[in-house]
């Protein structure tokens, strides 16, 4: 297994007490896979990717868990330890690429500079290998756009930058966090192309975060669902859309217009994403449950197992599994506030 | 679909933007947002302007609204020209359109309480008087799902799909008969999304509003929709009743249809990627603006603009290489 997180809990300590961001997340990644993180603002996706970078920063601390990169433990490796493995085994693609390529230098110096810190390449060599990454990412006239600043390119383009960067240095791992969120639907169908082009070319691992269920469909082989900092539901990505488990998958799935699909009236999770600070004592999502009962407000479900591939956290799941056709039924009896 | 008599007609609209100036004064630089555009919508019905960045479905809103004024063409409201109205004429025009906005955090003034926010058009308007203000608050508070406790909180006090709904509620208070949705649902978070679409469809049927609806997903767009048109720098590409949207005849619409990724590992499709990025709406050339991308693009294509043509009822396009009408 290329990557293994154990346990993981994030806490920021913030003015208004501690807010844990991610609570007791396991997951693993393996090589030439990809798998998605998906959920909804604060649910604790983002956070997770940068706690396996050690980027979690300040005020963030990770406070228990371990995260294990080919075996060793990421968590207890020296901060130049870290640097080593940051862009030479792991790397990463953020959402805004104007706020994560720097603004006053050229493309060429900043391919470069990451190229001789990671690798041990003269200058020469080091622009050479930028251009190509630059044509492997599929920019036109590569030449001509290395001295261009990021503010002379467009979105998608600056994605392509930061993709050629990220990938310069042949990662094993990459973790793509909301790569296209801030990009036109035509451009993100070619980022999303390109990734997945990368992706089988390079045999390597990708953890991919996004809030849109319409591209893990369509790009994630196994799905991890996160609600208020804790993974609700692991499964292969088929299975998932096929049957989701947890109430909150079922609900999220339904709610979303679909082209192919026309319906009158969309049906909708009520209520809406806790404030963190304000999480559910038992069940995080239990105030929004339709198969709340008494138990799910008291005590957290665990992450059970349910198939060998498929994972949920709720006690009702063997419920949902054996009266689904009946679950107006059930879910008018269990719920009664 | 029986033939309603048209609540806003709007007739080769344009507007430009002058971005750079010689020193003579003449433009060198011009963005043209919205190149000769007519369309209608019908009383109640709702009409989706859908596109990607930069292709003036905004600045349409806005140009119906008064934010902008137009260059030419003509705007009819229930067969009056407001086009060009002075600013007394506008505020009367309020109590008829209005407008929700995309982004619900800088929409909102943030020192105004809700009731202030609320309350404040009814007043200016003269709707109601003072001692009736309050009832009618707590009732569009009601319409939009909130609590009337809250209308004495401020917008930060609020999260991000409640915030839109106060923005809606704002929109609802002089009782338009027609609404611009500029991106309602953008900003919001895939659970709230569903909640503020069905509320808008349940507002519309209750008083009977009329709506366009701006958006960039053309799923969200199919969803609401009566009648959609497709824009691509300036220009509709193509309009069709939403039925029609099933099959597609400008490239662009195609592209932009197989582009929206369906939450189905199952339903594998033959997707279209145009290559290249959106061109500059700065200084276009002649022919069709899709040319550079399209993937059916034959040399007539950059020399002149293809006309709209009528291929199925109520459904146009603007290509040189779509198959014939039949």
């Amino acid at each position: 297994m290329l990557l293994e997180v154990k346990g993981l809990t994030t806490v920021f300590h913030m003015k208004e007490g501690a807010v844990r961001a991610v609570q007791n997340a396991s997951f693993q990644a393996g090589k030439g896979e990809v798998l998605a993180i998906v959920g909804e603002s604060g649910s604790g996706k983002s956070v997770t990717s940068l706690s396996i970078m050690g980027l979690v920063g300040e005020q963030g601390t990770v406070e228990s868990g371990r995260i294990l990169y080919k075996g060793e433990d990421l968590l207890k490796a020296s901060k130049k330890r870290m640097q080593q493995l940051r862009g030479n085994e792991i790397s990463m693609i953020f959402q805004e690429p104007m706020t994560s390529l720097n603004p006053v230098h050229s493309i060429r110096k900043q391919l470069v500079e990451a190229i001789t810190t990671h690798k041990n390449a003269t200058k020469q060599e080091a622009e050479e290998h930028a251009l190509e990454m630059l044509d492997f990412v599929g920019i036109p006239s590569p030449k001509a756009r290395m001295g261009n600043y990021p503010h002379e390119m467009s979105g998608g383009m600056r994605q392509r930058v930061m993709i050629a960067m990220a990938l310069s240095c042949d990662p094993q791992l990459l973790i793509a966090d909301e790569p296209t969120t801030a990009l036109d639907v035509t451009i993100q169908a070619q980022i999303m192309d390109l990734l997945h082009g990368l992706k089988e070319r390079l045999g390597m691992g990708m953890i991919l975060i996004t809030h849109d269920l319409g591209i893990v469909a369509e790009t994630a082989d196994r799905v991890a669902v996160m609600y208020c900092g804790r993974i609700v539901e692991e499964a292969p990505v088929k299975e998932l859309f096929e049957e989701p488990l947890h109430p909150y998958t079922r609900g999220l799935i339904a709610s979303i217009p679909r082209l192919d699909v026309s319906v009158k009236r969309l049906p909708v999770i009520r209520g809406m994403v806790p404030d963190p600070t304000l999480v559910p004592k038992g069940c995080s999502f239990s105030d929004r449950c339709d198969y709340c009962e008494d138990k799910c407000k008291r005590d957290v479900p665990g992450l059970a197992s349910v198939s060998p591939t498929r994972k949920v956290r709720c006690f009702q799941r063997a419920g949902i599994l054996e009266e689904k056709d009946e679950k107006d039924e059930k879910g008018g009896a269990a719920c009664q506030n | 679909m029986p033939e309603l008599a048209p609540l806003v007609q709007v007739k080769s609209l344009s507007k430009s933007f002058v971005l750079e100036r010689s020193w003579g004064g003449k433009p060198t630089s011009v963005l043209k947002a919205v190149d000769n555009i007519s369309f209608s919508v019908a009383k109640g019905e709702v009409f989706g302007l859908v596109g990607e960045s930069g292709c003036g479905k905004t600045t349409i809103g806005k140009l119906i609204c008064g934010m902008f004024s137009p260059d030419s063409g003509q705007i009819l409201y229930d067969g009056r020209d407001i086009t060009h109205l002075n600013q007394k004429e506008r505020r009367s025009l309020c109590t008829e359109i209005q407008f929700i906005f995309q982004d619900p955090y800088s929409s909102l003034n943030p020192r105004m309480t809700v009731w202030q926010t609320l309350s404040e058009p009814i007043a200016i308007n003269g709707l109601l008087p003072k001692s009736e203000i309050g009832k009618r608050v707590d009732k569009l508070l009601d319409c939009v799902g909130l609590a009337s406790y809250t209308k004495s909180r401020y917008p930060h006090e609020f999260s991000g799909g409640q915030r839109q709904r106060i923005g809606i509620a704002r929109a609802l208070a002089l009782n338009p008969k027609f609404i611009v949705c500029d991106e309602p649902v953008s900003a919001l978070d895939v659970s709230i999304q569903a909640q503020v679409l069905n509320l808008l469809a349940d507002l519309k049927d209750e008083f009977g509003l009329t709506y366009i609806f701006i958006a960039h997903g053309l799923n969200v767009i199919k969803h609401l929709s009566d009648r959609v048109a497709v824009m691509y720098l300036g220009k509709i590409m193509e309009t069709a009743p939403k039925e029609g949207l099933s099959n597609p005849i400008n490239p662009y619409t195609k592209a932009l249809m197989s582009a929206i990724p369906i939450p189905d590992p199952n339903r594998k499709r033959e997707r279209i990627l145009l290559s290249g990025d959106v061109p500059s709406p700065i200084n276009p050339g002649p022919g069709c603006r899709f040319a550079s991308r399209c993937f059916a693009a034959s040399p007539e294509c950059s020399l002149s603009e293809p006309p709209a043509q009528e291929y199925e009822k109520g459904h146009f396009a603007s290509c040189f290489n779509a198959a014939p009408a039949n």
